[in-house]
């Protein structure tokens, strides 16, 4: 089993490595790219989402948070993206804090409201703000390209690799936190707070490292888009649509699994692409009714999301035959 | 060594306890006994610090504690063992009886702690692996007891010990908790078998519809024709 997964984990490494060499079309290599970051985005949601069980539904201020954070320093202050990136993921980690110090006190579905209304609000404030280029947005400058300007115009191949690069980052930190104490605190948190709480755990304290890092890793995301579309506004950035995408991705994929979210932004996205390629043309958004039902149709089949096809369920409830006799 | 004086809960609007008063000494087993929803569990909660109290005190070893948040009265000497055992399920008893010990540092006393709880329950030790959330509702409650036990505590909060286990082992908990007391540890013990409960406890608060209605000496309670009768349907 484990080294199954091991090898299945090996051959996708590979099988995404080559994927733009092999497959050279545009086209291809823009959705391959568009999986992947959709992907990272789900990846660094489920830390708070599936682990911790806090189901956030205001990720956008996070992913808008490092896009404007890179690209405001990059262009007042000629900073490299590289370091934006690093500045974008500790401005959204502050940003969580700040979020999360109330947000936190809410349960359930309270906590998921309180999201939106933080998204909400970050959207109205950049909208607002002239310094943050308000509804317009920024077009960032095709300065220095390369490596350390973050711009490639030549080949999307850089975007694709600095995306995978990404993402295996994101699935890194994922799986260190599943494996170490705060992943046990996180699932017992989430399965029985008042247990854990007086057991000793506090319950803020772990929710807090969740979400400082899933939002640095979700603003990292947010630099990345910056700099392959050169162009951030609030409504391509911060809107709640956006939240909710992030969201979708994880728990259609599984959310508290690994794998789940890859496997979510993978269909997700691939739904969403042949979706608009078959039925896009009609201009009337059956593209989008289709897309839809689709995706209600998992959620119908496939409670526990994608995943679920390939896990099997977590361990029957019904007890073993009754031990009596193992009591001396 | 905990001293609650008149505390008063309510859930939202509703007033559930109306000015509860008791008191478990050092070294000693007291019980609280009443009828369903006479208000014991979330006066125990309330110990815990899972309920919020609207007056009154809780005081651990002459200082207060009620305004504590649940997790930092725990490495005062306290911990509950919650009503429905409430384990971690997809964790395995190992990780279960780990978390018991989340506020200590120290891993050769942690290990020595475990090493204790899997004396007292020998059956923990081949389960170790298991997910907790396989084990039967007999063992599990004991899973849950070793692990409030596994931070250590001077006095165990024990809710409903006898929820949802299986007639022939409701006695064999019942001598496990005696034989913790015996070590040292103070048990404050709710619950609604209340023959059991007060043939072990030293103390007895009688509570119903959130309110003593009597108080003293288990051995006497449970003689009192008066008590048995009226209160306790025995």
């Amino acid at each position: 089993m484990r080294r199954g997964s091991t090898a299945l984990a090996l051959g996708g490494l590979a099988a995404a490595l080559a994927f733009p060499l092999l497959a050279t079309r545009v086209t291809w290599q823009n959705t391959a790219i568009l999986m992947l970051m959709t992907a990272q985005l789900g990846v660094a949601w489920n830390i708070l989402g599936g682990y911790a069980g806090q189901v956030s539904l205001g990720h956008a201020a996070f992913f808008g948070a490092g896009a404007y954070v890179s690209t405001i320093l990059s262009m007042k202050l000629g900073i490299s993206p590289w370091l934006g990136m690093g500045a974008g993921a500790v401005c959204a980690a502050g940003l969580g804090v700040l979020v999360g110090t109330p947000c936190f006190r809410l349960k359930g579905h309270y906590f998921a409201m309180a999201t939106i209304a933080v998204g909400e609000i970050v959207q109205a404030v950049v909208n607002g703000s002239d310094a943050l280029g308000g509804a317009v947005g920024f077009t960032l400058p095709l300065g220095e390209t390369g490596f350390w300007g973050f711009v490639f115009n030549r080949s999307k191949l850089p975007y694709y690799y600095i995306a995978l690069g990404l993402l295996l980052l994101t699935v890194g930190v994922n799986w260190l936190v599943n494996r170490s104490h705060v992943g046990y605190y996180l699932r017992a948190i989430k399965d029985e707070p008042d247990a854990a709480r007086s057991l000793g755990v506090s319950l803020t304290r772990y929710k807090m490292i969740a979400m400082m890092l899933s939002a640095g890793l979700t603003a990292m995301g947010g630099t990345l888009y910056a700099q392959k579309e050169l162009f951030i506004d609030p409504n391509s950035m911060l809107s709640t649509s956006l939240s909710i995408k992030i969201a979708l991705v994880a728990i259609l994929g599984g959310a508290g699994t690994l794998w789940g979210p890859v496997l979510g932004a993978v269909v997700f996205t691939g739904i969403e692409e042949l979706t608009r390629v078959a039925f896009g043309g009609t201009g009337r958004g059956t593209d989008l009714v289709v897309h839809g039902a689709l995706l209600v149709l998992i959620a119908v089949y496939q409670p526990s999301g994608v995943m679920g096809l390939f896990t099997r369920r977590t361990p029957p409830a019904v007890p073993p035959p009754e031990p009596e006799a193992e009591f001396p | 060594m905990l001293q609650v004086r008149d505390v008063r809960i309510s859930y939202g609007k509703v007033p559930a306890v109306h000015g509860v008063s008791l008191t478990v000494e050092a070294g000693t087993i007291a019980a609280v006994v009443g009828a369903n929803g006479a208000g014991k569990s979330t006066v125990l909660r309330a110990i815990a610090g899972l309920n919020r109290i609207d007056a009154g005190s809780i005081e651990l070893d002459g200082r207060p504690i009620h305004g504590l948040p649940a997790h930092r009265r725990v490495p005062l000497g306290m911990s509950l063992v919650p009503e429905g055992r409430h384990l971690f399920p997809r964790l395995t008893v190992r990780r279960n009886l780990e978390l018991g010990a989340f506020t200590r540092s120290d891993k050769g006393e942690i290990r020595e702690s475990l090493e204790m709880v899997l004396e007292t329950f020998p059956f923990l030790r081949e389960r170790e692996q298991q997910l907790a959330g396989t084990l039967s509702g007999g063992e599990q409650q004991m899973l849950a007891i070793g692990r409030g036990l596994m931070s250590r505590p001077r006095l165990l909060l024990l809710d409903e010990p006898s929820w949802g286990v299986a007639p022939m082992l409701v006695a064999r908990i019942f001598e496990t908790i005696q034989a913790i007391n015996r070590t040292g540890v103070a048990v404050l013990l709710v619950e609604q078998n209340v023959q059991r409960a007060l043939s072990i406890a030293h103390r007895a608060t009688v509570i119903q519809t959130g309110r003593v209605v009597a108080e003293g000496n288990a051995a006497d309670l449970l003689g009192s024709e008066l008590v048995r009768k009226a209160y306790l349907g025995l």
